[in-house]
């Protein structure tokens, strides 16, 4: 889960690291009102979302005066900010953090995420402060130092300050930053972060170090004793399909592509996905249903995948061991039912009862296309997508009109008649007269 | 033989009470010799009942006193998961293994460290693993047993459904396995790829191995590394989510690409490196595996 840089620092506060004060607001009169109770003559105006990357895209700006906090606040608020971590739509700006200037000396970088090698938290440290650390980590490693904290014993005096020393820590300011340094790993620990990241640390003209920004993002695996960061989720900030699909135990993620995918196992999952890609399709989804899914998860899982707009055929792919595949048939025929599924869908089901699953689809009356594995699942829901959208190029061939494919048909007959002309993907419902299972 | 376990391994359920735990302790029983294998249930609560004929005891070490227990698996729910594999640890049993998923990163980095700093002899497969299972054997798990048969190709793999897909593909073109072990999809864990390949690399039983990935960490380059040098067999490898974006998290807590590290095809290309024969298409490990087998 992430949360906001201003709530990242008022953690950071509770744990004692040194912030710049600054007041989170909603409205343009609100950003005002904090600079003037903030006081002094310098303020930075912040844009709250949860990417990185805000400075260069716009979102950050110094102001010298009240009129500017407004005029600074009214260009930020409420903007698209694209940064490379939003993707090209942008996310939109929300909220705002105003704080006070910081009279800065020195830019230095600090985080610490999990090291899987060690099994223990890294924390990072460079003099570089200010930069893209994923550039600095590429062009000069040797400026990144790294410490790996012994999970028992914490982060010792002795060491904060050898690291603090490493990044070129003024030696008058050398104590403060350990003791932050030492401040910030107890946070990372007690909140049970996944990562911690103060990019610029600073070191003011008068010495003091201080947290200039503040990114933590917390391991979802423990939000459920820490009901105090759970608190902090902006649900505006996320997803709306992925809140949706949370709230029923499903793992999605949007993609870019046009067929969405309902598979069982996370792995499973990804390999399903690289499969379409392989065989010159693009997922539109990454969506795990889980270990038991039922038939209103199954029914949950396609009204999620079909309220992407982009969405022109669905694989499913089921590898049924505890789950049984007839149990699954029959989610997915109640799904295609209950949704009036009008994109064509192919349905790959192996284990534990394939073969009474393989009957539910095919009694169904709907237009599924079955595929015995994997990559013939895959071929063929490209195909199916391919066969659509050569339709839709093509001009009418003879004079007598037909059901035709619209960009996103409600009726039933029409993907029927689509489905039927796909090469190599028949339906089952036919298929399965002439063989028997 | 086989790794890890055996029809000798003698088996203890954390976790029996729970209705996952019980489900899953009647079908591994139900599976070749798991009548025998299933020995124990833990419960300190309910402790003197039985679970279908299968004792329940106070605690680990008191099963183990009591059956000669030699393997623990844990269905405990995530909050209590990390204690209960310390006290499969602590009763100094060969093997825990771990199928609870959802266990806080914290703990299991306390976990590891403990089990490191004492220098422990119990092997920790998982977490939010599917299990270990010698076919014709043993089952110990959640996977389906009904799809291996037996034979002498090792699969070692983090991902559940993507393991028995690889299994499934295995066995229908008449290859069985010694092994299929599912080391979980969890950023810190027991048993790593390198572990695994190590174990089937001194086995008389195993002939080649399917080694299967995901994106996120290095374990899958560390493992190639290591079998480049030693490994006496042939291993073929599959690596899940090259088309995963950078920065989500693919259902796994382990599987994600961060700071431009853990990609899928990083990882192909130092498995190539390294003498494993990959393929990018999840429907043809079976037959690249068949492919190397002379």
């Amino acid at each position: 889960m992430k949360i906001h840089e201003y709530q990242g620092k008022e953690l950071l506060r509770q744990f004692g690291v040194a912030t710049p004060r600054g007041i989170a607001c909603f409205t343009l009169d609100e950003a005002v009102a904090a600079a003037r109770t903030l006081g002094g003559s310098v303020w930075v105006v912040k844009a709250q979302i949860h990417a990185g990357g805000r400075g260069k895209g716009g979102g950050v700006k110094v102001a010298k005066s009240l009129d500017e906090v407004r005029a600074k606040a009214r260009q930020i608020l409420g903007m698209q900010l694209v940064t490379h971590q939003t993707g090209p739509a942008g996310q939109k700006v929300r909220r705002l953090l105003i704080e006070e200037g910081a009279d800065i000396r020195k830019e230095l970088y600090v985080g610490m995420v999990v090291d899987r090698q060690t099994q223990r938290v890294c924390l990072m440290a460079s003099s570089e402060g200010g930069m893209d650390i994923e550039q600095v980590a590429a062009n000069h490693p040797e400026r990144i130092h790294k410490m790996f904290i012994d999970p028992a014993a914490g982060l010792n005096d002795a060491d904060a300050q050898v690291l603090a020393r490493s990044i070129g820590v003024p030696k008058t300011s050398v104590a403060q930053a350990a003791q932050l340094l030492q401040a910030l790993y107890r946070c990372y620990e007690q909140t049970d972060a996944s990562l911690a990241e103060i990019n610029p640390l600073v070191v003011t003209a008068d010495g003091r170090v201080v947290a200039l920004d503040a990114k933590l993002n917390f391991d979802d695996n423990a939000l459920f004793r820490h009901p105090e960061i759970v608190a902090l989720r902006d649900l505006d900030e996320e997803d709306p399909l992925e809140i949706e699909a949370s709230k029923h135990d499903l793992s999605y993620i949007s993609l870019d592509g046009n067929i969405g995918c309902m598979v069982n196992g996370a792995g499973l999952a990804m390999a399903t996905m690289d499969t379409i890609k392989l065989f010159g399709g693009e997922p539109a989804n990454f969506l795990d249903v889980g270990g038991g899914a039922s038939a209103e998860k199954v029914t949950a899982a396609f009204k999620i995948m079909l309220q992407n707009p982009k969405v022109r055929a669905i694989l499913v792919n089921i590898f049924g061991g505890i789950m049984k595949c007839d149990t699954i048939a029959a989610g997915i025929v109640a799904a295609a039912r209950e949704v009036k599924l009008a994109v064509p869908l192919v349905v790959r089901m192996k284990g534990t009862n394939e073969d009474i699953g393989r009957k539910i689809l095919a009694d169904s009356g709907l237009p599924i296309i079955s595929a015995d594995n994997m990559g013939q699942a895959a071929q063929r829901v490209v195909a199916a997508v391919k066969a659509l959208q050569a339709k839709k190029k093509a001009p009418k061939p003879k004079p007598k009109p037909k059901p035709r494919q619209k960009a996103r048909p409600k009726a039933k007959p029409a993907a029927k008649a689509n489905v039927g002309r796909i090469p190599g993907a028949r339906p089952e419902a036919k298929r399965s007269k002439g063989k028997k299972k | 033989m086989s790794i890890l376990i055996n029809r000798r391994s003698r088996v203890v359920t954390q976790g029996i009470t729970g209705n996952t735990g019980q489900f899953h302790t009647r079908t591994s029983r139900e599976y070749a010799n798991g009548r025998e294998c299933f020995v124990a249930g833990v419960n300190p609560k309910r402790a003197g009942e039985n679970f279908e004929g299968i004792p329940i005891f106070g605690s680990v070490r008191e099963a183990r006193d009591r059956t000669g227990a030699t393997v623990s698996v844990i269905y405990v729910p995530p909050a209590g998961a990390a204690a209960a594999i310390w006290e499969a640890v602590e009763a100094d049993l060969d093997l825990a293994i771990c199928i609870t998923e959802g266990i806080p990163v914290r703990d299991m980095i306390a976990l590891r460290d403990r089990m490191k700093r004492e220098n422990r002899r119990t092997l920790l497969l998982g977490p939010n693993c599917p299990g270990v299972i010698t076919p014709g054997e043993l089952k110990i798990g959640i996977m389906p047993g009904h799809i291996h048969r037996k034979g002498r190709v090792g699969v070692v793999s983090r991902s559940g459904t993507l393991t028995y897909e690889a299994v499934a593909q295995l066995s229908e073109l008449g290859i069985g396995q010694s092994t299929a072990v599912g080391i979980g999809g969890d950023p810190v864990n027991g048993l790593k790829h390198i572990d695994v390949l190590k174990l089937f690399n001194d086995d008389p039983d195993t002939d080649a191995v399917v080694m299967i990935g995901e994106i996120g960490g290095s374990d899958e380059e560390t493992a190639a590394r290591w079998a480049k040098e030693y490994m006496r067999k042939p291993v073929v490898g599959f690596i899940a989510g090259v088309t995963a974006p950078a920065g989500k998290r693919m259902g796994h807590a382990g599987a994600i690409i961060s700071g431009g590290k853990g990609t899928a095809q990083e990882k192909l290309a130092v498995m190539e490196e390294c003498g494993i024969r990959v393929t990018r298409n999840p429907a043809e490990m079976g037959r690249t595996l068949k492919s190397v087998l002379g």
